[in-house]
């Protein structure tokens, strides 16, 4: 019989050991699935955790896919630690990409010349204040009439990508497009400048890094970053302190609406060049397990967007290499996540072989 | 005691850790290596092509109806060629990355089966000029791209014969997916038919701005019948509105493929796609070096639609009337849009000695007369 026993101080070697330990039980438990699917395990294994890291290219397409769910992570890390619970931040992706798309299309109707790193700093400040600002919807609403934040911002999600819809089927349509529902493809001079020739890499990449070292400064070597921290999950002691709770849920919310409307403008000004109805592969959601697999730290923010977009990539690469039904990507996913919170539980307790019945 | 068994557990974790990295990367280099190498060497290689589908591809709908196809013209073909495919793929970003990974993977021909696709390809076919790319109903074309799509509205029209007889209340109900040509046209095919037997009939609509979300077809399929529609058609993916509506004891037909074991008594028949003409034609093109960029779109007279499956309570009249119709289609006498096509406001769409061309189907943004309401954002 195994017991758990609660430890006195959360253990350091197990806060490092209890990803590996999940990593390895996903191994062994998709080894044994790929058996009984009658494929090679090792193979299988190898498409899903070397392949995306296979030459530059891989890499730089998985970088390419981790950046949104770095930039969303990293605001949702700091609102879940301040017991925000902003769940709809593919809303606010959504509108970033509409404010960074609406720039871009503008820029490209009225052919207005300007260099791609002029373009750059605006498109970011374009996402990032339709996203924050409609995160604040979300704030004002909780600030003022004290309405869930959880209901508002999932249901906002819903609102924005209507919003998109409309504007892609209606007012932004291609005139050339027969009716379909997309815009026209933006001027060359609005793409992201990019990393390397002829690969989708582009800079706003460069941007998710800085932006995660800054979120890091700012939770843990700065007096608000620490203030929001503690008068989240405590308001009545963080009240008694003197902290403001309504700054807490503004500054969160702006913050994390801001990075996802970043990441929403960067990915129509980077690898779309256009606004479609399918703007999201629902970052927003994803972005949610990114944050909780780096627990909630703007660096583990990282790790865990490289791993979720490994297996996300790995799922195709499987289909055509070797055959395996995509389903099967988001099942080996699973394991992935249970497995590390099943091992998260290590951290804070010890567990104990206990003899008898 | 207590000491000890953390310690024992760490070893079994790293046991476990250590096990698992030796089975990656005893494999590493095998790795790419699943192209088979042919046993005779006198064989030439087999020609390798993908597809890239926007669904799983489950038991039914779209995708489904595109696997069959795959499996058909490669089951005709035999072993002079290869087919893979990529399910469930984003219309977006991901895209890109999964067709240009094919073309990297030696797919000489790349089949990408949902319009939202197009843009992406049109991008990797830039930069692999010795691979065929061939998109589903998109329109953008070049020197090594094309684009075909079947006349699915035919079908529609016959649907539509079924359901003007079956009618009680005179109202068909459909749900739509996104207002664009291709789903208008099947509206508008499907209350021209229904008109054909019954015109007292009135169809009306429900968006749901998707190509498959079950609740949501479920929802506009239940809110058609409660406005009084008896048979309803729907241009979405899921088997959702014909199980709506076997649950209400109303009919309703089976979309993209044959759908007929889901509701055994709402089921009036199954309006399908065939893609495996085309995929046999397409992949012969290239393994006889006849393959060209253009446009391909085929329907009953090709083989690539078909209406089937109609059950035996539809009386003998309306399966008589279906016929006719696919034998004019067949011998090509007959007409779906033929002049004159008035549409819902009263305005003249197509005069009389006016033919509906590609380009008038291409960009159709209106309701026939008979059918409720507006298209959403029509300008």
């Amino acid at each position: 019989m195994i017991r758990l026993e609660p430890r006195a101080t959360p253990s350091m070697a197990m806060s490092i050991l209890s990803p590996v330990i999940a990593l390895a039980i996903t191994a062994a438990a998709g080894a044994a699935l790929f058996t009984a699917l009658g494929k090679d395990p090792g193979q299988a294994l190898s498409v899903f955790f070397l392949e995306p890291f296979n030459g530059v290219r891989a890499i730089s397409e998985l970088a390419l896919k981790s950046t949104p769910l770095v930039l969303i992570a990293l605001g949702l890390a700091l609102c879940y630690r301040s017991n925000v619970w902003n769940i709809g931040a593919e809303g606010q992706f959504l509108m970033g990409a509409i404010g960074g798309g609406g720039l871009a299309l503008w820029v490209t109707t009225a052919e207005i010349g300007m260099s791609r790193w002029l373009f750059f700093p605006l498109v970011i400040l374009a996402g990032a204040m339709a996203g924050a600002a409609w995160a604040g919807v979300v704030a004002l609403l909780r600030d003022r009439f004290n309405a869930n934040e959880i209901l508002v911002s999932l249901m906002l999600v819903y609102v924005a990508n209507l919003f998109l819809s409309w504007l892609v089927f209606g007012p932004w349509k291609d005139p050339q497009g027969y009716n379909f529902p997309q815009t026209v493809s933006f001027a060359a001079n609005t793409e992201l400048p990019r990393v390397i020739r002829g690969m989708r890499l582009h800079w706003g990449t460069a941007v998710a890094l800085v932006a995660a070292v800054v979120m890091w400064l700012f939770m843990f070597r700065t007096f608000t970053g620490i203030q929001l921290q503690v008068g989240g999950p405590a308001p009545a002691a963080a009240r008694y302190a003197g902290f403001s709770s309504r700054a807490a849920i503004w500054t969160t919310l702006l913050v994390s609406g801001g990075l996802s409307g970043v990441a929403g403008a960067f990915e129509v000004a980077g690898p779309m060049g256009q606004l479609t109805p399918h703007v999201s592969a629902g970052y927003g959601f994803t972005a949610i397990i990114v944050a909780f697999v780096g627990r909630l730290h703007p660096l583990g923010c990282i790790l865990g967007s490289v791993v979720l977009s490994m297996f996300l990539i790995g799922g195709e690469l499987a289909q055509s290499r070797i055959g395996l039904p995509s389903a099967l990507a988001g099942v080996f996913q699973g394991v992935l996540l249970l497995s590390l919170l099943a091992c998260d539980t290590l951290i804070h307790y010890r567990p104990r072989w206990s003899r008898g019945s | 005691m207590t000491e000890r068994l953390p310690l024992k557990h760490l070893a079994l974790a790293a046991l476990v850790v250590a096990t698992g990295l030796t089975a990656c990367s005893k494999k590493a280099e095998p790795a790419p290596a699943t192209v088979a190498a042919p046993a005779a060497p006198a064989k030439p290689a087999p020609l390798k092509a993908a597809f890239v589908y926007v669904g799983p591809v489950g038991d039914a709908g779209y995708t489904y109806a595109h696997d069959l196809g795959r499996k058909e013209a490669a089951a005709k073909l035999g072993d002079k060629v290869e087919t893979t495919f990529v399910e469930k793929v984003a219309e977006g970003p991901d895209a890109e990355r999964v067709i240009r990974d094919l073309a990297t993977q030696g797919n000489k021909i790349i089949f990408a089966t949902s319009f939202g696709f197009g843009d992406s390809m049109v991008k990797v076919a830039k930069d692999f000029p010795d691979v065929h790319f061939e998109h589903a109903t998109g329109f953008k074309t070049s020197e090594n791209m094309r684009v075909y799509e079947p006349r699915i509205h035919e079908v529609a029209y016959f649907a539509g014969i079924v359901a003007g007889r079956m009618t009680k209340t005179n109202t068909l109900g459909f749900v739509g997916s996104f207002p664009i040509p291709e789903v208008l046209r099947n509206i508008d095919a499907f209350t021209l038919g229904a008109q054909s037997v019954n015109p007292k009939v009135k169809t009306r609509v429900v968006w749901v701005g998707s190509w498959f979300d079950p609740p949501k077809e479920t929802e506009a399929a239940q809110a058609l019948l409660n406005k009084g529609a008896d048979v309803l058609l729907q241009n979405t993916d899921s088997t959702a509105v014909l199980q709506a509506a076997e649950k209400a004891g109303k009919y309703a037909f089976g979309w993209d493929s044959d759908m007929s074991a889901f509701a055994p008594k709402a089921h009036l028949g199954s309006c399908v796609l065939l893609w495996g003409v085309y995929y046999e034609k397409a992949l012969n093109d290239v393994l006889d070096k006849t393959w060209k960029t253009g446009a391909t779109k085929w329907g009953y007279r090709e083989g690539m639609t078909d209406f089937i499956k109609i059950p035996d309570f539809v009386p003998a009249d309306a399966k008589k009337k279906v016929e006719e119709v696919k034998a004019g289609l067949k011998a090509g006498t007959f007409e779906i849009f033929k002049a004159p096509v008035v549409d819902n406001t009263g305005k003249v769409r197509l005069r009389k000695g006016e033919v509906a061309s590609d380009k008038w189907l291409g960009d159709v943004n209106f309701y026939v007369k008979g059918v409720e309401g507006k298209v959403p954002s029509g300008k």
